[in-house]
């Protein structure tokens, strides 16, 4: 009975929602109202009611005292394989590796996403609430894919059946170095997949119809491929493009230009000295910040110092981890963005609503602010140093349960002196 | 380990050298050519002191004389010496890494140079890695703005016997020789578990299965056991000696202490399984690397004398990582076996302190208290001790070799940043003044030659 109990706990991490109140904290909103001492969050129904010094706790709420803790917006991860992968490894098949040539637009990770993946539970007990998922990633070097690759989706880490929060949030498109073994030997080739792709989505908006009724060419990409492109070309999905090289970079800005798309960057290991053209075309960047290192001939120029320069430029960026199952470390890549030059307030910034404005979801999410999700993380102590992880994380004001498989082996072998075999230590 | 390493060197020459306590059969060919950069005596007064022995001293001073540290206490002076104010400031050993790929599988990470496994045979005892080390890796440079004085280069895991590890000091070179740690025994990349049998038996060779594994080391063993009792014999006038064989030169080297064994393996009952080989033919493992469920076998390493080499919270990446715990490295610790953290990543060398914090912090929660002077024998003691190194680097004592490390704050800070470091008391990085800092040949013409090492 106490295992099923249990069980129950580890999947059942949400609760009926309630009106919470958070009290005492040092609130960092990420919003108009900045940082606010001695502040009380109500979140009620699932959303943030009110935000202030001033605000008492409503009658019958759940209270959380707050007293000497830091509070902030939960977690974005920006990119990566979250719910899409459990060992990456030789263990099975990856929902996020598309092999073949099926499918480049149309192809849409949410439906792939399993909630109760372990990585869900692991990353959000250390406060990461939501999550871009992507079908391959720019850093995975070794999986073969597409150049475009598919839509990514917005979801979060609550567990719950119904959590994937927006389909089609980027379409996902490989550029550069990473794409050549995609489409050819060349970076040329790629290119042209992605032009070819964007001029027959056009045509196909001409002529769609005609071409249901027989009466147009064939197209190269499939009708599903085409119609999937067509929030692309009208502005209102963005593509994340994994490219690093300046040159490649340039080339993207005249790109978006030309097509009056808009673009994210993956990686970009030069963008940062290209830091006023991409602030001139409103082209974020999901900046690796431990990637110093040339590790190709596109990254000759990779600098730890980029965060600072981006941002000074008024690029907005995001912290993108290159691991999916350590999601949770976003904190320390923007603690380190700190020493090299980029305000605390920006690096906390990075990794909650900037990543939900790229997406498009920061009217919902990204900091504390009323009307928002509440999404909320509390902290012993400075969240962006190491060694400090949270003591609750609400996702859409529901308290998860502070357990993963990682702390349930941890404390199977917590005691040395046990003489009980493992598996009867419960 | 000490013993382990003084009979190392009585019998290195029973394999019949002479010239070299650490040449391992092969006389002077590929000794240390490293001459340490010339220094001037540097006292660093004031500073929080991690001295590695287990020790933080307060307000404290150290003084390196002659490439060696002189003296660590208070009130320390020296005539001619460069003082520096460490108020406020922390000072820690050179910070040491037992497991990198740099130089063998370099930045740019080109088909090319890719130069760290020798994946044509199971068994490639014969091979070394300071013969794939390319000097001019940035790599190097960046790990010493992360405060790296010394580390450890290895084979890749791909075989069950992937050859002899090296020791470096993390200075210039033009060749590995000018690099390597004057005198450090070599290491013996072994490998546990999945890597060996899906690289061979995707080819349908052995080994194809853990099963398989096992019998690859014990077979090689035995080979190597004839060949050192042959030599032996030899040596005692009975019959000749064996034609000289580089593959089981190097495991004779193994069996007869001189070699020390670090062991990629990433299971708990894998690392049992490999201690029982160790007893069964008479050798000792220095660490197993990696060692993600380390905390489930603590007391068989406190036991065996075994180092672990940890990450600080990688996992799940393949099915072995799959029970990773952040707590790992403090559960080894409280176990009384020896914990180290290491970085298997020309990125994680960098931010070795920080993977330490990590799990400082982790272990908090669950009341395991590591404090600094603990924690910072994981990147430092320990790591030398694994090495064969510790009589010489890894704690700031009278004597031994001036690797030292100023951090502008506590060390297990986010915040923090090493502020200059030293290789046998010369100044080898400053954070604050790039014309100190190497370039390598690579680095030429691009953004890391206009501050140096980032």
């Amino acid at each position: 009975m106490r295992k099923l109990i249990a069980l129950f706990l580890f999947f059942a991490v949400t609760a009926q929602a309630e009106t919470i109140a958070i009290v005492g904290g040092t609130v960092h909103t990420v919003g108009p109202d900045g940082t606010i001492e001695n502040a009380t969050v109500v979140i009620d129904n699932g959303r943030i009611t009110a935000v202030g010094s001033n605000v008492s706790a409503p009658n019958g709420a759940t209270v959380i005292d707050a007293a000497g803790k830091i509070v902030t917006p939960g977690i974005f991860s920006p990119e990566g394989n979250l719910g899409l992968v459990e060992v990456g490894f030789s263990a099975g098949p990856l929902d996020y590796v598309q092999t073949g040539n099926q499918f480049t637009a149309s192809f849409d990770i949410a439906d792939a996403f399993n909630p109760a993946s372990t990585l869900i539970g692991v990353n959000r007990i250390e406060g990461v609430t939501r999550a871009l998922i992507v079908p391959s990633t720019g850093f995975s070097e070794d999986m073969s894919s597409h150049v475009i690759s598919g839509m990514a989706a917005v979801v979060n880490l609550s567990g719950d059946d119904d959590s994937i929060d927006r389909r089609g949030a980027a379409l996902v498109v490989h550029l550069g170095e990473r794409s050549v073994g995609l489409a050819g030997a060349s970076r040329v080739s790629s290119l042209l997949v992605l032009r070819n792709a964007l001029d027959e989505a056009i045509d196909y908006r001409v002529n769609g119809d005609a071409y249901q009724r027989g009466q147009h060419r064939d197209y190269a990409f499939s009708v599903s491929d085409l119609e999937a492109l067509q929030p692309v070309l009208n502005g209102s999905v963005p593509m994340l493009v994994s490219v690093h090289r300046r040159s490649d970079i340039v080339g993207l800005i005249a790109l978006t230009e030309e097509y009056g798309v808009r673009a994210i960057i993956s990686g970009g290991a030069e963008a940062w000295m290209v830091a006023d053209e991409l602030a001139a075309a409103n082209i974020p960047v999901l900046v690796h910040p431990s990637a110093n290192l040339p590790s190709n001939f596109d990254r000759l120029n990779a600098n730890a110092e980029a965060p600072a320069i981006l941002a000074n430029a008024g690029v907005t960026i995001a912290f993108a981890d290159e691991e999916t199952h350590n999601a949770r470390n976003l904190t320390q890549s923007a603690g380190n963005a700190t020493v090299v030059g980029m305000s605390w307030n920006d690096a906390l910034r990075a990794i909650t609503l900037s990543p939900a404005e790229i997406y498009g979801v920061a009217e919902r999410l990204g900091s504390i602010e009323v009307g928002k999700q509440g999404d909320v993380v509390i902290w012993p102590g400075d969240p962006l140093e190491l060694g400090i992880y949270p003591e609750a994380v609400l996702i859409n004001g529901e308290s998860v349960e502070m357990q993963s498989r990682q702390t349930l082996l941890r404390d199977r072998y917590l005691d040395p002196a046990s003489t009980t075999p493992p598996a009867y230590r419960n | 380990m000490r013993t382990i390493i003084l009979a190392a060197a009585a019998a290195a020459c029973l394999v019949g050298c002479g010239a070299d306590e650490a040449d391992s059969g092969a006389g002077d060919a590929f000794a240390s050519r490293y001459t340490p950069m010339p220094s001037e005596p540097t006292l660093i007064t004031g500073a929080t002191v991690l001295t590695g022995t287990g020790e933080l001293l307060e307000d404290a001073d150290v003084l390196m004389v002659d490439g060696l540290i002189a003296a660590v206490g208070q009130g320390l002076s020296h005539d001619g010496a460069i003082v520096i104010d460490g108020t406020g400031k922390w000072v820690t050993p050179g910070v040491i890494d037992v497991h990198s790929h740099l130089g063998v599988y370099p930045s740019p990470g080109t088909e090319s140079h890719s130069d760290g496994n020798e994946i044509s045979s199971p068994v490639t005892a014969e091979v070394w890695a300071e013969h794939s080390v390319w000097p001019h890796d940035p790599g190097f440079t960046t790990a010493l703005a992360g405060g790296v004085t010394s580390m450890q280069i290895l084979p890749g895991s791909a075989n069950l016997m992937g050859g002899r590890g090296v020791t470096l000091r993390n200075v210039p070179g033009r060749s590995v020789m000018e690099m390597k740690f004057p005198d450090a025994p070599h290491g013996f990349k072994m490998a546990c578990g999945e890597n060996p049998k899906r690289v061979y038996g995707g080819r349908g060779q052995a080994p194809s299965t853990r099963m398989g594994n096992v019998a690859g080391y014990r077979e090689a063993w035995i080979r190597a056991a004839d060949y050192r009792d042959q030599l032996a014999a030899a040596e005692n006038g009975e019959g000749s000696p064996p034609t000289r064989d580089l593959e089981l030169e190097t495991l004779a080297g193994v069996l007869n202490g001189e070699i020390l064994v670090h062991n990629h393996c990433y299971r708990g009952d894998e690392m049992a399984i490999m201690l029982e080989i160790a007893d069964e033919f008479g050798y000792e493992i220095a660490a197993f690397h990696h060692a993600v469920e380390a905390y489930k076998i603590a007391d068989l390493l406190a036991e065996s004398g075994t180092c672990a080499a940890m990450w600080a919270d990688w996992w799940g990446f393949k099915m072995e990582a799959y029970d990773g715990i952040r707590e790992n490295a403090a559960i080894v610790e409280q176990a009384g076996a020896c914990a180290i953290i290491h970085s298997d990543s020309a990125i994680g060398i960098q931010r070795l302190n920080q993977e330490a914090a990590k799990v400082m912090g982790a272990a908090a929660r669950v009341g395991i208290d590591i404090p600094p002077e603990v924690a910072i024998q994981w990147i430092t003691r320990n790591a030398a001790q694994s090495l064969g190194i510790d009589e010489q680097t890894g704690t700031l004592e009278d004597g031994k070799m001036a690797d030292v490390v100023l951090w502008n704050g506590d060390p297990f800070s986010v915040y923090t940043r090493a502020e200059q470091v030293w290789i046998d008391g010369a100044l080898a990085y400053d954070l604050n003044d790039p014309s100190v800092n190497p370039i390598t040949d690579f680095s030429l013409g691009t953004t890391a030659a206009i501050g140096g090492a980032q």
